[in-house]
């Protein structure tokens, strides 16, 4: 590997990156300006400096290709990934704001910028060592915010299985990345993906697997799965939230560049593999997600089964197959925080979490219910919304690839997953409760979330073909 | 020189070892350095590899300095988290701190 001189245009490259990093800095530095009582609108600092991000990601043609002697690789797919990660980040920040058991100060707004840094790097992420950090960095911020409820046991014990899981995990990936290292003499994909053809099968198998299992504790895919309901019950909501649209978002984008890029000599055997794990975690979700009680394990096991629909997505190895798991994943964010900013809203005012807290909510304050039903509709993937079209262009990416079976397991999942979505709306509108006179408020910031996201929802319903196209031609690169 | 496969198959015990030890430990700080011992077995792993395969670049020599890093990293976020936990229950046995499951 020869020696690159630095070029100056590599920082322009990863300008959002860049920025991020300045982001986290700022909050931090007006966290300590700021008197106690004001530390609430550091979230407002946080969101507002992400919009800025977010328009400079979508506005100013920054530099593509490889950066940094390709370490990083900046392409479409990399760029639509930036998008949902800044998007999630701008609603979580919004409505941590509103949710009161969490203490509003710096640390925990730089962390999730830290976090987030981390994620945007991960995407971009073309060699081993890059990547590794990249992960290490969205990891260690995300294990502080799910324990920084220091003085809820829930909290601190869901940070210590998150801290658990994730170490164990990343020691496995990184044993794998040892071996990728030996094949190749170097840490690049292009390198490693052209060496592993050479490889005796078996050990190439093997090392796949170990990498696998990092990946898949970021995506919360079967048998990496145990972790999710006892971390999404635990954490702070808002931080859940984000653990369950830019955590996963992460891994996704991560596991679908390596597919190609680091594996592509082993695609016969991904396939196979990834359609099996596709199958069995969502039925594994949606049967579990049945059962549950409490909405937050509800909806873990319910993200748990939206991984395997976007599986669905990498299996098909076809631009189709990544451009669907992409736009599903928009889809995906925006819908999911919409039902954790509803959560937020109910446990402030009951102080619990259980389901049955949900009844007679639509009468207390309509404008939560419908947000609750609207998103839930989409989860479950009730034509016209934004979840229906990401599932249809999920099936067809999966047929269009010849997937006949894993179109069919995943269409009767969909099913399972209505019945108990469809059992959440039903405790939200028919069940009544003896509270339900007393209007419930909701706080500007919360509003603002759902207000984007319920227009999100709807937009990406019915006008789904420019997001669609948008996203299709930034996938073109990789095929 | 000593033959490469001795490095390997002596990380590759450690590894074992290491996941023995994380799924067989019920102490959090047990699990924590069964972990700790993977991580070992994987900064030789590097070394090794490095030494016997490409000791010319430094790339293996960097990979292990960014694995030692970062798990350092890793180790005080984790013993934090299991402070706050020891203080409000006085234990760090993972069978006892079960208010999540199922």
């Amino acid at each position: 590997m020869g020696f690159t001189a630095f070029n100056p245009t590599w920082l322009l490259s990863i300008l959002p990156e860049l920025l991020l990093l300045a982001l986290a800095i700022v909050v931090l530095g007006v966290d300590l300006a700021l008197p106690a009582e004001r530390k609430r609108t550091l979230g407002l600092w946080t969101a507002a400096g992400l919009i800025v991000v977010l328009l400079v990601t979508l506005l100013v043609p920054l530099p593509q290709g490889p950066a940094f002697g390709g370490v990083v690789q900046i392409d479409g797919i990399a760029g639509v990934f930036r998008v949902i990660f800044l998007l999630g980040g701008i609603l979580v920040a919004l409505m941590s704001m509103d949710f009161q058991p969490l203490r509003q100060d710096g640390p925990y707004y730089g962390l999730l910028l830290f976090s987030l840094l981390g994620m945007s790097l991960m995407a971009i992420a073309e060699n081993l060592v890059m990547l590794y950090v990249a992960m290490e960095l969205t990891g260690i911020s995300a294990y502080v915010l799910v324990g920084y409820m220091r003085e809820t046991p829930q909290s601190a014990e869901a940070g210590l299985k998150y801290f658990l899981f994730g170490a164990f995990s990343s020691a496995v990936m990184l044993y794998g990345f040892s071996w990728l290292y030996a094949f190749a003499g170097g840490t690049g994909y292009a390198q490693v993906a052209s060496a592993i053809g050479f490889v005796r099968f078996p050990l190439a198998v093997l090392a796949f697997l170990m990498v696998l299992v990092g990946f898949g504790f970021k995506v919360a895919m079967v048998p990496m799965h145990f972790w999710a309901p006892d971390v999404y019950q635990g954490a702070p909501t808002p931080i859940t939230a984000f653990l369950s649209v830019g955590s996963k978002a992460a891994g996704f984008a991560v596991l679908l560049r390596a597919l190609q890029f680091l594996f592509p000599a082993l695609e016969m055997t991904w396939v196979v593999l990834l359609v099996a794990i596709s199958m069995v975690t969502m039925t594994l979700g949606n049967t579990f997600a049945v059962w549950q009680k409490n909405i937050k394990r509800l909806l873990a096991y319910s993200s748990i089964a939206q991984a395997g629909y976007v599986l669905i997505g990498g299996a098909a190895a076809s631009q189709m197959g990544v451009a669907s798991a992409a736009f599903y994943l928009i889809v995906y964010t925006v819908m999911n925080i919409a039902a954790f900013a509803v959560v937020v809203q109910v446990s402030n005012l009951t102080g619990s979490e259980e389901i049955e807290g949900f009844s007679g909510l639509a009468r207390r304050s309509s404008f939560l219910g419908w947000s609750l039903m609207l998103a839930l509709f989409s989860l479950g993937g009730v034509p016209p919304f934004g979840g229906f079209v990401g599932k249809l262009l999920i099936f067809a990416s999966a047929i269009q690839s010849g997937l006949i079976a894993l179109t069919v397991v995943g269409v009767i999942n969909v099913i399972i997953g209505l019945y108990y979505y469809l059992n959440v709306v039903k405790v939200v509108f028919e069940r009544r409760s003896e509270q339900e006179q007393e209007p419930l408020e909701v706080p500007a910031p919360s509003k603002w979330v759902l207000g984007i996201t319920m227009a999100a929802i709807v937009l990406l319903g019915i006008l789904a073909y420019p997001v669609y196209q948008w996203v299709w031609q930034a996938s073109a690169g990789w095929f | 020189m000593i033959p490469l496969s001795w490095y390997l198959i002596l990380a590759a015990a450690l590894f074992c070892i290491g996941i023995y030890g994380v799924l067989a430990r019920r102490n959090a700080i047990a699990i924590l350095m069964g972990v700790e011992l993977m991580l070992n077995a994987v900064i030789l792993n590097l070394l090794a590899f490095w030494r016997y395969g490409e000791p010319t670049t430094a790339v293996g020599q960097a990979f292990a300095a960014f694995v030692y890093a970062v798990a350092a990293a890793e180790v005080a976020v984790g013993l934090a988290l299991i402070v706050v936990i020891y203080r409000s229950r006085r234990t760090t046995d993972i069978d006892q701190i079960n208010l999540l499951k199922w």
